[in-house]
C-alpha cells in the first residue's frame, strides 16, 4: 500500500507546484471547458423545444380541426304532425308508426314554408338541406310521445352535413356555384333561415352516444368506446394474471439454465415483433382454428392479450426484481415458504410497478390498428355491441375509417374521435403516475 | 485486550450439544469457501464467530438454517447435525428448519408493515397462535423480550420501518423469537448502531441466552468477548481455533489467533 506514495513526483505535480492551475494557459482551457458546457445545454434545450413545438402543433391541429364536431347545425321548422302520413288507420299502432312516412311531414312544412319553390330540382334541393337522419327524429318523437299526432309543433331537425360545414364556415361562397356541394339557392335559403334564427349550432350529443353512420353528421363514438372497452376488458382478463405468473415464475422460482435463458430471450424478442403479425396470427388461430366470430372483441381481445403480454412480463419482472432482497430474506429466514415469501411480501409491494406497468400496456392496447384491422374489426356497424362476442369496431379504427371517408364532414369528426382517443390515454397515463407516486416506497 | 467470558464453565463439565457439524464444506460455484469445518455449537450458549472479512463465518452461519439454499451457485457438503438430525438429510423439511432455526441479518430488515404484523407474521404462518388473544399475546412477550416493548407499545400500528436503527434490529430480534425457535442466529447484528444500541442489544443476547442457543458473527473482539463464551476463529475458509472465550482471548494456541486478536492481522 505504501509503495504507491514512494518515488519522485509526476511530471504533472512538478508543474503545478509552479502554477499549472493559475497560469493563463490553463484559464483559456478553463473557458473552453465552459463554453462546451454551455453548448451542451443549448443542444439539449433545442432538442426540447423542438419536441415541444412538434407536439403544439400536432395537439393544435388536432383541436382546431376538431373542436366544431361537439356541434351540430340544426334547423327549426314548424311540422304538423297529420295523421294520414303517420297513422292512417288512427289505431296509434306500434308497427305502423314505425312503417309511417315521416319525410312527406317535412316536405309537406317545406312546401308550405317556401311556396315559391315549385321545381322538382328546388324541392329535392331543399329536403336535402336535412339530414337523412332527420325523418328518424320525428319517428322517434311520434313514438316516445304519440299525443303530438294532430298537432303542430316546431322541431329542431338534424341540418344535412352540406349545411352544417357552410354553418361552420368551410365552405367558401365564392367558389363557382357547380363545384359547390351547395346551389346558390340552397345558400339563400339557409341565409333566409338564419335571418329568422331558424338555424343553430347545438351541442352535439349523439357524438357520445351514438354508433357509426354513412352521414358524417349522424356519427358517434360510443360504439366504438364501448367495442374498445369490451376488448381491452378481455386483453386485460387474460395478460395482467397470465404476466403476473410468468413474471413471479422466472423471477422467483425458474432455475438458471440454457432453457430459461432461451424463453427470457425471446420474451424481450416477441415484445419486438411488429403488432400486425399478431394480426395475422390472431386471424389464423382465433379465428380460422377456433372459429370464433369475426370482428368481435373477444378475438381483438385475445390478439391484443398476446402483444401486450412481454411487455407486461418485462414490466412485472423489473418490479419484482427492485423489491430488496433483504426483504425475502427476513421471510425465508422466519421459515415461510417460498410461495409464502412471494405471495405475502414480494408481489404486494411489486404490485405498485406491475400496475403501472399493466396500465401503460393497456394504454398501448387501446390505441392499436393495424392487428384489429386483420381480424375484420373494421367492419361498419351502426349498433352499439352489447357484448364481447358480438361485431364491434375499436376507437383508433373508428377514427381510421373515418379519415377515409372522403367527405367533407368527415375531417372534424375525425380529428374530434383523436381527441376522445388523447383523453381516453391521457387519463390512463395520468391513473399510472398517480399510482406510481401513491404507492412509492422507500426502503 | 483480555475477554472475560461471563458465565461458568469449567474444564472438563460436559455440555449438552445442540448443533454438532462435521466435514462441513460449502463451494459458491468453484470457489471453496469453507474447508472442513468441525465446530459444536453448545446449548444456552452464546458462540461467537470471528474471523477477517471474507473468511467464511456468515457462509458458516447461513449454513446452519440452510439460508445458503436460496443461493443457486451454492453447494454444502459435510454433517450439519441439529439435536441429532442432519438437517442437509433429503427427508428434512427446510421451512421446519427455519423454524427452528431463526436468524436475525446484519441490516436491519423489517417488513415495511406495521410494528404488530412484523412480529405477529412468523406465529401466523406456522399457526402457533389459537385466536387473536393468544397471538397479541405472543407479540407482546416477544417484543418484551426484546427490550423493544416499553419504546412501541403504544404505537404497534405503526411502520416497522419507521422505527430507529436499534429500533428496527430489536424489532427483527422480536420477529425472530416470536417463532420461538431453538437456536437464533445473529450475523453482525451490531454493525449499524450506535454504542447504545450496541450495549442494549449486546444485554439482550446475554438476557436471551437462557431460553435460546445462540450462534453470532462478530468483528468486536470486545463484543465477542462480552457477550460469548465459546469463540470459534476463522481464517480463509478454515476453522482455526475454537474453545472457551476467556481462554481464546488471553491463551491463544495458534498465532493467527493471536495476531488477530491483538490487531496484527486483518
Ligand atoms: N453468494 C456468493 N457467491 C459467491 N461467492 C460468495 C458468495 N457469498 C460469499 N462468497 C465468498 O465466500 C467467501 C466467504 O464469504 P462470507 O460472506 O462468508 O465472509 P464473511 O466472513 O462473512 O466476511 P465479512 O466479515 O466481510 O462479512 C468470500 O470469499 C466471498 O467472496
Ligand atoms: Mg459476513
Amino acid at each position: 500500500m505504501t509503495e504507491m506514495a514512494i518515488g519522485g513526483p509526476l511530471e504533472g505535480e512538478k508543474r503545478a507546484a509552479s502554477g499549472i492551475h493559475t497560469s493563463e494557459a490553463a484559464k483559456l482551457r478553463l473557458k473552453s471547458r465552459y463554453s462546451a458546457e454551455r453548448r451542451f445545454k443549448l443542444y439539449g434545450i433545442a432538442a426540447i423545444v423542438f419536441a415541444l413545438a412538434a407536439l403544439a402543433t400536432l395537439l393544435f391541429t388536432i383541436l382546431g380541426n376538431g373542436v366544431t364536431a361537439f356541434q351540430q347545425t340544426f334547423v327549426r321548422i314548424p311540422i304538423s304532425f297529420e295523421a294520414e302520413a303517420i297513422d292512417t288507420s288512427g289505431k296509434r299502432d306500434i308497427d305502423e308508426l314505425r312503417r309511417g312516412d315521416y319525410a312527406a311531414l317535412i316536405r309537406s312544412s317545406l312546401s308550405k314554408q317556401f311556396p315559391d319553390v315549385t321545381d322538382r330540382l328546388g324541392q329535392r334541393q331543399l329536403f336535402g338541406m336535412f339530414s337523412a337522419g332527420a325523418p328518424d327524429q320525428l319517428r322517434d318523437m311520434v313514438l316516445a310521445e304519440p299525443g303530438v299526432i294532430g298537432q303542430t309543433r316546431d322541431v329542431w331537425l338534424y341540418a344535412s352535413s352540406d349545411v352544417d360545414m357552410l354553418n361552420k364556415g368551410f365552405i367558401d361562397r365564392k367558389t363557382p356555384e357547380q363545384s359547390r356541394r351547395l346551389s346558390d339557392r340552397q345558400i339563400s335559403w339557409v341565409d333566409t333561415l338564419a335571418s329568422s334564427k331558424a338555424i343553430e349550432k347545438r351541442f352535439n350529443a349523439r357524438f357520445f352516444t351514438g354508433g357509426d353512420s354513412r352521414e358524417p353528421e349522424l356519427v358517434g363514438v360510443w360504439g366504438a368506446v364501448v367495442g374498445s372497452f369490451f376488448t381491452l376488458m378481455v386483453c386485460l382478463s387474460l395478460s395482467l394474471p397470465l404476466g403476473i405468473m410468468a413474471a413471479i415464475y422466472l423471477e422467483e422460482f425458474a432455475p438458471k439454465n440454457r432453457f430459461t435463458e432461451i424463453i427470457e430471450v425471446n420474451i424481450n424478442n416477441l415484445a419486438a415483433v411488429p403488432s400486425i403479425v399478431y394480426g395475422l396470427l390472431g386471424l389464423a388461430v382465433f379465428i380460422g382454428f377456433f372459429g370464433f366470430p369475426r370482428s368481435a372483441p373477444m378475438v381483438g381481445g385475445l390478439v391484443l392479450a398476446l402483444m401486450s403480454l412481454p411487455v407486461m412480463i418485462i414490466a412485472s419482472r423489473a418490479s419484482i426484481r427492485a423489491v430488496p432482497p433483504s426483504i425475502r430474506e427476513a421471510a425465508l429466514g422466519l421459515g415461510a415458504s417460498k410461495v409464502q415469501t412471494v405471495l405475502h411480501h414480494v408481489l404486494p409491494l411489486a404490485m405498485p410497478g406491475i400496475l403501472t406497468g399493466t396500465i401503460i400496456a393497456m394504454a398501448h392496447a387501446l390505441g392499436e390498428t393495424a392487428p384489429l384491422l386483420m381480424i375484420g374489426m373494421v367492419a361498419f356497424l351502426v349498433d352499439i355491441p352489447s357484448g364481447p362476442l358480438q361485431a364491434a369496431t375499436v376507437l383508433p379504427v373508428q377514427v381510421f375509417m373515418w379519415a377515409d371517408s372522403a367527405e367533407r364532414g368527415f375531417v372534424e369528426k375525425t380529428s374530434a374521435g383523436i381527441m376522445v382517443l388523447l383523453v381516453f390515454l391521457l387519463a390512463m397515463n395520468a391513473l399510472a403516475i398517480f399510482l406510481r407516486k401513491k404507492f412509492e416506497r422507500r426502503w | 485486550m483480555n475477554g472475560n467470558g461471563n458465565g461458568a464453565h469449567g474444564v472438563g463439565v460436559n455440555f449438552p450439544l445442540k448443533m454438532t457439524n462435521r466435514k462441513v464444506n460449502v463451494f459458491y460455484g468453484e470457489k471453496h469457501a469453507l474447508k472442513g469445518v468441525d465446530l459444536d455449537v453448545r446449548a444456552n450458549h452464546v458462540t461467537a464467530l470471528i474471523g477477517p472479512s471474507g473468511c467464511g463465518k456468515s457462509t458458516f452461519l447461513r449454513c446452519l438454517n440452510r439460508m445458503n439454499d436460496t443461493i443457486a451457485s451454492c453447494r454444502v457438503t459435510g454433517e450439519i447435525v441439529l439435536d441429532g438430525q442432519d438437517i442437509y438429510a433429503k427427508e428434512i423439511d427446510v421451512v421446519q428448519i427455519r423454524a427452528r432455526v431463526g436468524m436475525v441479518f446484519q441490516k436491519p430488515n423489517p417488513f415495511p408493515k406495521s410494528i404488530y404484523e412484523n412480529v405477529a407474521y412468523g406465529p401466523r404462518i406456522h399457526g402457533l397462535a389459537r385466536g387473536k388473544p393468544e397471538l397479541d399475546e405472543i407479540v407482546s412477550h416477544s417484543l418484551k423480550q426484546a427490550g423493544l416493548w416499553n419504546e412501541v407499545n403504544d404505537r404497534l400500528d405503526e411502520q416497522g420501518t419507521g422505527l430507529s436503527g436499534g429500533q428496527q434490529q430489536r424489532l427483527c430480534i422480536a420477529r425472530a423469537i416470536a417463532v420461538q425457535p431453538e437456536v437464533i442466529l445473529m450475523d453482525e447484528p451490531c454493525s449499524a448502531l450506535d454504542p447504545i444500541a450496541t450495549a442494549k442489544i449486546e444485554e439482550l443476547i446475554d438476557e436471551l441466552r437462557k431460553h435460546y442457543t445462540i450462534v453470532i458473527v462478530t468483528h468486536s473482539m470486545q463484543q465477542a468477548a462480552r457477550v460469548s463464551q465459546r469463540t470459534a476463529f476463522f481464517h480463509l475458509g478454515n476453522l482455526v481455533e475454537e474453545g472457551d472465550t476467556q481462554t481464546i482471548f488471553t491463551n491463544p494456541k495458534d498465532e493467527r489467533t493471536q495476531g488477530y486478536i491483538t490487531g496484527r492481522f486483518g
